[in-house]
């Protein structure tokens, strides 16, 4: 890893400007992607960076300079706002994009850890932002902790679990294909903590899964942590929303359509109460209508 | 994954002949499967013993299974309503059986045996920290499927404070003791009949059976409550809170306050079997059931304040999550439209859409880029030292402070010897005064002292400590005629005290 990635650089590749615009302007473009790129600052702790948001949000041609060097440097432009900041995003095939096998080593060659990790993000994001309007409400702050994110994955496994028994379904996978093993029975199976020789995580379990997941979030700017309690309670900042929103949401949904899965709901929450008539059960925490 | 239960399996459900389909009905396989499963519970407590002889040393002398249902049991006894089993306690309990088992080894045997026993049951070398057997059934379309059946029988859980305590799985309960899943409160209302019933009798040793039996379905009524209170505390809006809720509530008090007066009554009456007792083994056993009582008391208590914290939990549940104004919809429902359809595709499928969401939602990375110059300078550089001991500490300047005691030790070890007096010869203040007086003017203030502080002995200490002596002071009315001191001329005697009774009684009131 010898080339530099320097917000620099790819001033030079913005060449193309409108004339008014002199270098110093596409050095200040190129500085305002480079205070984006530092995802855990926000404009209210650093004064030339408001000032720069400012000028984005003010002047039409200096806004299209700054995402024009965004653009060169393969990011996605997810909004420039004082309560976000410039929130940028890497592009698919971009140098800033995360893989799954730097993110985990032992998610590069098992499938089921794989699934896991990437489950445990989506799962992160579900409970952040457990209504819809949630995530269109700019005010909105989720609240997440790591043992409730693996309470509320469990839940939703046992709910299927359930269902799968009602309905006579044996669900324990072939021996002979366990890819076509059911998504919920991976995650049920997997133990929810463990010990450790030290006093870490133990990595493997779900709770050590999530907690990675977390922390890694915390890294990209979308988390913030408030405790410690239950495992680490963490909030959501203004990023994570337009994140899960503009760009992860409908690349997951985008896929799973592609698999010919179309899931139909009228738009409103599906995370709503029990039915009235149904008698109080166990873990009816979370009764969904969708299941 | 473990293969511990894989070769059994195997072997049962091969088929015996080519031709010859032994299943003639869904029902009837379903049947088998379920007994498979069941057995394949007892696999891991059955391969305890198998790998036994795989350890490095002499560990033929120890019965595993036997120490593996002692742990699961305890484990199940010790969980609590909040959390699971400490693993410390467990382990420390277990340890009796182990080292009963082969008295002559050495201690450290006995705890790696239990340790062992423990890991194994919770499977720590595997990656899901569960078992896995492989049973076969018959499809459909009548082709023979081998499925994969993966269950837990300890699995650890996270504890409030952080930490990793134990919990007992169904499956483990299950294999326990026997079929437990029953309606909890009638279960419970027999067993304690029957423990009334057998105190009454004197039949203690099925006594003791039965409310071990009743504190298995405390136990069971507690956990049950505590994922009810959980799913509120998650979500408000899922729990009807109009009507099931309060009366489960209700119904959970009125359980409480009727099994609390029982359970005191069933408590005074195995006191008295226990104090009235003769046998020593009847002694044991009431006092090991006055134990149990206890502990289902202890529950009980437990379990109702978390009770009345309901309420209010509910409120304060309500507040934060109910009045939040609902505002514009986005088109996208994570947990609707992503969540629960790719928890229900198959694992191979599953992952796109997670992976997808991986890709896009986990953020960036500004990738670090070293320039070579810097790299060489960096390679070349001298690690720095590092300092183990940290700076050094600057000397405390120390003052000695004045010995301002009005006595000196050589006069109080005067004073004591003084009044070191033999246990049948008690004598009077006003005599010891006098002797003290002779020795050093200052002594009779010491003794004085001491003897007013006899008036009122430290009986209770002596108790607890085990002392088998003890300093008195009594006032028989006599006026001390003493030149320095007024007030009652005390006598001061020395009372000697049954230790070995007191160790007794102190260890019957534990």
């Amino acid at each position: 890893m010898t080339t530099p990635h320097d917000a620099s650089w790819p001033a030079a590749e913005a060449e193309p400007a409108p004339a008014a615009l002199t270098p110093g302007d596409v050095a200040d473009a190129a500085r305002l992607v480079s205070f984006g790129l530092q995802a855990k600052l926000l404009p209210a702790r650093d004064a030339e960076y408001a000032e720069l948001v400012r000028r984005h949000r003010e002047d039409p041609a200096f806004a299209r300079l700054a995402d024009a060097v965004a653009t060169g440097l393969n990011l996605v432009v997810l909004e420039v706002s004082p309560r976000a900041g410039m929130a940028l995003a890497a592009a698919e095939e971009s140098v800033f994009a995360v893989r799954m096998g730097d993110y985990s080593r032992r998610a590069a060659s098992e499938t089921t850890d794989r699934f896991l990790h990437g489950l445990a993000h989506l799962a992160v994001a579900a409970m952040a932002f457990p209504r819809p309007e949630d995530l269109a409400d700019e005010g909105y702050l989720g609240r997440i902790t790591v043992n409730g994110v693996d309470a509320f994955v469990r839940q939703a496994c046992r709910r299927l679990e359930e269902q799968a028994e009602l309905t006579g379904d044996n669900t324990d996978p072939s021996s002979d294909a366990p890819g076509l093993e059911a998504a919920w029975r991976v995650w049920a199976r997997r133990s929810t903590t463990g010990a450790t020789k030290d006093a870490r995580r133990l990595s493997g379990s779900t709770i050590g899964i999530t907690g990675k997941a977390v922390a890694f979030l915390v890294d990209s700017g979308f988390l913030q942590k408030a405790s410690d309690d239950a495992g680490g309670t963490y909030r959501t900042t203004a990023r994570y929303q337009l994140q899960v929103r503009d760009l992860a949401g409908s690349a997951a949904m985008a896929e799973l359509i592609d698999l010919g899965v179309v899931p139909v709901t009228d738009g409103s929450a599906t995370l709503l109460p029990a039915d009235h008539s149904d008698e109080l059960v166990a873990d009816a925490g979370l009764p969904f209508h969708s299941l | 994954m473990t293969v511990i239960a894989d070769q059994p399996a195997e072997r049962e459900l091969r088929p015996p002949a080519a031709g010859a389909r032994p299943a003639p009905g869904p029902a009837a396989d379903e049947g088998l499967a379920r007994r498979l499963k069941a057995l394949a519970c007892t696999a891991p407590l059955h391969d305890l013993d198998n790998r036994k002889v795989n350890l490095a040393g002499e560990y033929g002398g120890y019965a595993m299974a036997e120490v593996g249902l002692a742990a699961i049991d305890l484990v199940t006894l010790h969980m609590d309503f909040d959390t699971g089993a400490d693993r410390e306690i467990v382990l420390a309990r277990l340890l009796p059986r182990v080292a009963a088992q082969s008295p002559q080894r050495p201690g450290a045997e006995h705890q790696r045996v239990a340790r062992w026993v423990l890991e194994s049951l919770i499977n720590v070398g595997s990656v899901d920290r569960g078992f896995r057997a492989v049973y076969g059934t018959f499809g459909a379309d009548g082709a023979y499927v081998r499925r994969d059946y993966d269950f837990k029988l300890i699995e650890e859980v996270p504890g409030p404070d952080g930490g990793v305590y134990l919990r007992t799985t169904d499956e483990a309960v299950n294999v326990l003791v026997g079929a437990l899943d029953t309606d909890v409160t009638s279960a419970q209302i027999a067993a304690e009949v029957k423990l009334e019933v057998l105190i009454r009798r004197g039949r203690l040793a099925d006594a003791q059976l039965a409310a071990e039996q009743a504190r298995y379905r405390t136990v069971q009524y507690a956990e049950t409550l505590r994922r009810v209170l959980d799913a509120t505390r998650r979500n408000v809006r899922a729990v009807d809170w109009m009507q099931a809720v309060p009366d489960l509530i209700d119904e959970a008090l009125d359980h409480i306050a009727d099994r609390y007066r029982h359970e005191n009554a069933i408590l005074t009456n195995i006191r008295r079997a226990r104090d009235e007792a003769e046998e020593p083994s009847h002694k044991r056993q009431a006092a090991e059931l006055v134990d149990i009582v206890k502990d289902c008391i202890r529950r009980h208590t437990q379990l109702q304040a978390r009770l009345l914290e309901a309420g209010p939990l509910f409120r304060a549940e309500q507040d934060r999550q109910a009045f939040a104004a609902p505002a514009a919809r986005s088109g996208i429902d994570l947990y609707g439209h992503l969540l629960a359809p790719v928890l229900r595709l198959p694992i191979e499928q599953a992952i796109r859409p997670t992976d997808a969401f991986f890709a896009h939602g986990a953020g960036l990375r500004t990738p670090t880029a070293v320039r070579v110059s810097d790299l060489v300078e960096l390679l070349l550089t001298p690690p720095v030292e590092r300092e183990h001991l940290g700076a050094e500490l600057p000397d405390p300047d120390l003052v000695a402070t004045p010995d301002d005691s009005r006595f000196s030790e050589a006069q109080l070890e005067a004073a004591l010897d003084l009044l070191d007096l033999p246990a049948d010869a008690p004598r009077r203040l006003s005599g010891l005064l006098a002797e003290a007086r002779r020795q050093d003017p200052e002594l009779p203030y010491l003794v004085a002292l001491l003897a007013v502080h006899a008036a009122s002995p430290p009986v209770g200490t002596a108790y607890r400590q085990g002392e088998e002596r003890l300093l008195f002071a009594v006032d028989d009315g006599a006026t001390l005629a003493d030149p320095e001191f007024g007030g009652a001329d005390l006598i001061v005697g020395s009372a000697l005290l049954d230790a070995v009774g007191m160790a007794a009684d102190r260890k019957d009131a534990q």
